[in-house]
């Protein structure tokens, strides 16, 4: 089997926040630690709450915007600074898909043109044929190529968006909440139309969203994240069937699912605060099973003994008994 | 508020003394000052006396230094032309320029605000129209034009009043009409424009709709609310009355601060001039302070300093 | 801003809305327009159109009255002290005073966008020198400025030019550093520049066009300031020098003869009056038209 597509090693990006003009710099960690593998031409998905990371994840394994600490490796050489001309020519081997497409989209141009904007831009050679045949391959007309931004519903335009992600035959793509700002019955067609330019491109996809279903979906693999960190990586099946940490489960238990008699379990306390990062666990202070051990030490994401999933929790892997849970003094404090 | 307080005034030093290096580079960009002020022909030595003993031959840091120091201690060098003290000079026209620009801002401030609260209380009657077009016209017409039509008619036609000069109080009539008709009428635009984002906000609506009556919501709500962004550009005229009569202190010959700025310029008497520029400036920042501090009284989410905003 | 105009076609090009609007043109406006253009049409036929050389003396007719007060067609708006024609010297004035404005303004606004989009490009230690400057520009008043400048480097045509473009760019500074910035963040220029695109094609390409509208609208806002600036400073005698002439500048040597020429001044007076109105009234619609997110 040859190098994976994209390696990312430990990734850690912090952002400083003020409170008000004056006030003294909060240090909030977005990301804690990531370190994730995507294979070719497979697809991996990753969930949890806004403000989790995800987005953070998605903009450094392009390169936007520089870790911390850790590395990013695409095809097996570390990224080019961002801004830079290598950085700019990579760009043809990765792109994204946005969650507003019409965000994304420049609303004085029509979609053909921006369809073969990086096709000039990477000196690709830009004529209406191959702009003809992009709009056709994510199901638009090639009359579409006229039309603006505002003259299209919005799974077109996110299909424009696609198009013109495709454009340059990039070998990664990374997808940030593409359906969550569409009409539900147009999510779906959006995911099957993902699931068929990867399977006629064997293209790798980073598929970052909060909708459980969406992910099992398209991936191969789905990573669970809390708080700027992995808490659970797996298989689909295995992780949202059977999920072996405590915020997984609760996460999967809030999909609402006919015929199963809901055993819902309903988190505790606070949502979580970046910039007041509780000790230990960061999930301690809402997890039903939390104990001592989990305020002062942090779990570490690995294979678990019996069944060699990986999931960062010392009640998954058997270290400690379930306990009873922790009240958060510090945690309401901070708040 | 201290902090906010001790924040605001730092930064306003900061740009006095930018503006303090703005004039000490452009003075030194603008050539060599001892060519300028000795006519072409003067013999080298006059030339290089000069030089000396105007500090010209040190090294630039030096010369910026001492520039600051002596500004420190209030010596804004002296006039180039007959020697006396700028700071001198500029001071003994203050009185002179006051005594237009502070009733014009009476004028002003007594006619633009009224005016304007009532056109946007009287939103597209005729009284709002008459106000707009007088509030466009204020805008449009140039000082130095209405001040010369003033004169046309009022002293030349009529023969009420003087046209220019400072003797009685007579002549301050027609300047400090001209002054203060822009200014009312930059300012009935400003604030019924004010008034009209103000009217239009939920929670005028909210006040009504509970039953409050409409004059108590205005007085209660809505004025208080467009009094924040009208402050701004009192602010500003309040900071302008120094040099805010450059122009029609021209017209009427009238023996101020503009009018010995304008003189200044035209002879290049750079020391003056550099000191009306930061005497303005001083004046500028300060309002600008006051005005801020004014928002914090005015505008209660500002007062704990957290003006993300901004 | 983004909600009207996700609803509404955004404007593709500025001709668009004005041809839907034209029908409803507003009296005021049709009059400010047929007033600019008559304006502009005098300013580029001023060669072709004026009797007379706007320097050529004639003695023998000095102060003579215009034809509404009773003077001759030889001079329809009577003559100066010098015996000039004051309707050909209003002529080349009025071509100087819009040279000045438009140059004035289009240095306003390159500069002014230049230095927004340094600022959104760069942000931090740019952005803060950028933005100090605005403060600076913005607390001080500009005629004072640019008296100071003119004290200290004298008067010629291009400098006084360039002098009256530093007005108003801190404007157009601050418009172009807070859209790039919005586009920026999660809009369509990141997206292009995620693309592949370089900094220059993601500002010309993307940027500019999408904020022209409002540039535009700020430009016809800014430009009867700069006339009243011009002519203001000409005027006092620290703008347009002779031989050249600027409608200040007339009114400001006609003032000598207040008493006895009048229309020496009047002329040029009326014409700045009606200048800037038309301008300011255009540019008033325009906004309401195009932008009503501008002020």
């Amino acid at each position: 089997m040859s190098a994976p597509l994209l390696e990312a090693e430990g990734l850690v990006r912090r952002y400083t926040m003020r409170r008000g003009w004056l006030g003294r710099p909060v240090e909030v960690r977005a990301l804690d630690g990531v370190s994730l593998t995507l294979e070719r031409g497979r697809t991996l998905g990753l969930v949890g709450e806004s403000g989790c990371g995800k987005s953070t994840t998605g903009r450094l394994v392009l390169g936007v915007e520089k870790p911390d600490e850790g590395a990013v490796r695409f095809e097996g050489a570390p990224l080019p600074p961002p801004g830079t001309a290598g950085w700019r020519a990579l760009r043809a081997r990765m792109q994204m898909v946005y969650q507003d497409p019409l965000g994304a989209l420049d609303r004085r141009l029509t979609i053909g043109a921006q369809v073969a904007e990086p096709l000039e831009i990477h000196r690709l050679g830009a004529d209406a044929e191959k702009v003809a045949a992009l709009l056709r391959s994510v199901g638009l007309r090639p009359d579409h190529a006229d039309r603006y931004p505002h003259e299209l519903s919005g799974g077109q335009r996110q299909r424009a968006v696609l198009a013109r992600a495709l454009a340059t035959d990039p070998a990664l793509l990374v997808c940030d909440e593409p359906i969550s700002a569409l009409d539900v019955s147009i999510q779906a067609q959006v995911m099957n139309l993902l699931a068929e330019v990867q399977a006629a491109r064997g293209i790798s996809l980073l598929f970052i969203s909060h909708d459980l279903r969406a992910v099992r979906q398209v991936s191969h693999r789905v990573a669970v994240m809390y708080l700027g960190r992995i808490v659970e990586e797996g298989e689909p099946d295995a992780v949202l069937h059977d999920p072996a940490h405590p915020y997984a489960q609760a996460l999967v238990s809030a999909i609402p699912h006919p015929g199963r008699r809901g055993r819902r379990i309903v988190l505790q306390g606070d949502p979580p605060n970046p910039a007041a990062r509780p000790t230990g666990c960061a999930f301690h202070p809402r997890c039903p099973v939390a104990s001592a051990r989990c305020v002062a030490e942090t779990p570490a994401l690995k294979p678990r003994p019996g069944d060699g999933r990986r999931v960062a929790c010392h009640v998954a892997q058997g270290e400690i008994p379930a306990g009873q849970g922790i009240a958060a003094p510090q945690l309401r404090e901070a708040a | 508020m201290l902090r906010f307080l001790a924040f605001r005034l730092s930064r306003s030093l900061l740009t006095l003394v930018l503006v303090v290096t703005f004039a000490f580079v452009v003075l030194r960009l603008s050539g060599d000052p001892a060519l300028i002020i000795m006519s072409p022909d003067a013999p080298p030595e006059a030339v290089a006396a000069f030089r000396r003993s105007w500090g010209l031959d040190d090294p630039l840091w030096m010369q910026y230094l001492r520039y600051f120091t002596a500004i420190l201690h209030g010596d804004l060098g002296n006039s180039m032309r007959d020697g006396r003290s700028a700071i001198a000079l500029v001071g003994e026209r203050i009185p002179a320029t006051l005594a237009l620009t502070l009733p014009a801002l009476a004028l002003k401030l007594g006619l633009g605000i009224p005016a304007g609260i009532y056109a946007a209380l009287h939103r597209n009657s005729f009284a709002d129209r008459a106000v707009m077009l007088l509030a466009v016209a204020g805008f449009t017409v140039p000082s130095f034009v209405l001040g010369l039509l003033l004169v046309l008619v009022f002293a030349v036609q009529l023969g009420w009043l003087p046209s220019g000069g400072q003797d009685t109080w007579m002549h301050a009539i027609l300047p400090v009409i001209t002054l203060g008709m822009g200014g009312a009428a930059v300012l009935a635009r400003f604030t019924r424009s004010a008034m009209l984002e103000v009217l239009g906000q939920p929670y005028m609506r909210t006040a009504l709709a509970k039953g409050v009556p409409w004059h108590v919501a205005v007085r209660r709500h809505a004025l208080p609310n467009a009094a924040i962004p009208t402050v701004t550009i009192v602010g500003f005229m309040v900071g302008s009355l120094l040099a805010g009569a450059v122009v029609v202190e021209s017209v009427f010959s009238w023996p101020g601060v503009g009018r010995l700025l304008v003189v200044a310029v035209a002879n290049r008497d750079l020391a003056v001039v550099q000191c009306i520029l930061l005497l303005v400036a001083a004046t500028m920042i300060t309002a600008n302070l006051v005005v801020d501090l004014l928002y914090g009284v005015l505008d209660p989410r500002l007062r704990m300093g957290a003006r993300e905003a901004a | 801003m983004s909600d009207t105009t996700a609803a509404t076609p955004p404007p593709a090009t500025l001709a668009a809305p004005l041809a839907r609007k034209r029908a409803g043109l507003p009296p005021m406006v049709l009059f400010a327009l047929l007033w600019i253009a008559l304006m502009l049409g005098i300013a580029f036929l001023a060669d072709w159109i004026s009797p007379f050389s706007h320097t050529a003396l004639d003695l023998r007719a000095r102060l003579a009255p215009p034809v509404f007060m009773g003077g001759s067609w030889l001079h329809p708006l009577g003559s100066d002290e010098l015996g000039r024609d004051v309707l050909s010297r209003l002529i080349v004035s009025i071509r100087l005073s819009l040279l000045i404005a438009f140059g004035a303004a289009i240095i306003g606004a390159v500069l002014g966008v230049t230095l927004g989009f340094l600022a959104a490009h760069f942000r931090g230690l740019v952005e803060q020198a950028v933005m100090a400057l605005v403060d600076f520009q913005a607390s001080m008043p500009f005629l004072i400025l640019a008296l100071s400048v003119l004290a200290f480097f004298g008067n010629s045509l291009p400098l006084f030019i360039c002098l009256l473009g530093l007005h108003g760019w801190e404007r157009y500074a601050r418009i172009a550093r807070g859209l790039a910035i919005s586009a920026g963040g999660q809009g369509y220029a990141a997206a292009v520049r995620q693309l592949g695109a370089t900094p220059w094609r993601i500002y010309a390409r993307h940027v500019l066009p999408n904020i022209a509208s409002t540039l535009i609208v700020s430009m016809t806002l800014a430009f009867p300031e700069i006339i009243l600036l011009e002519s203001g400073l000409s005027f006092l005698g620290l703008g347009v020098q002779p031989p050249d002439t600027s409608l200040g500048n007339m009114v400001g040597y006609g003032r000598e003869y207040l008493t006895r020429a009048p229309w020496i001044l009047l002329t040029p007076s009326v014409v700045i009056v009606l200048t800037t109105l038309s301008v300011s009234l255009l540019g008033d619609w325009l906004r309401d038209r195009l932008d009503p997110t501008l002020r």
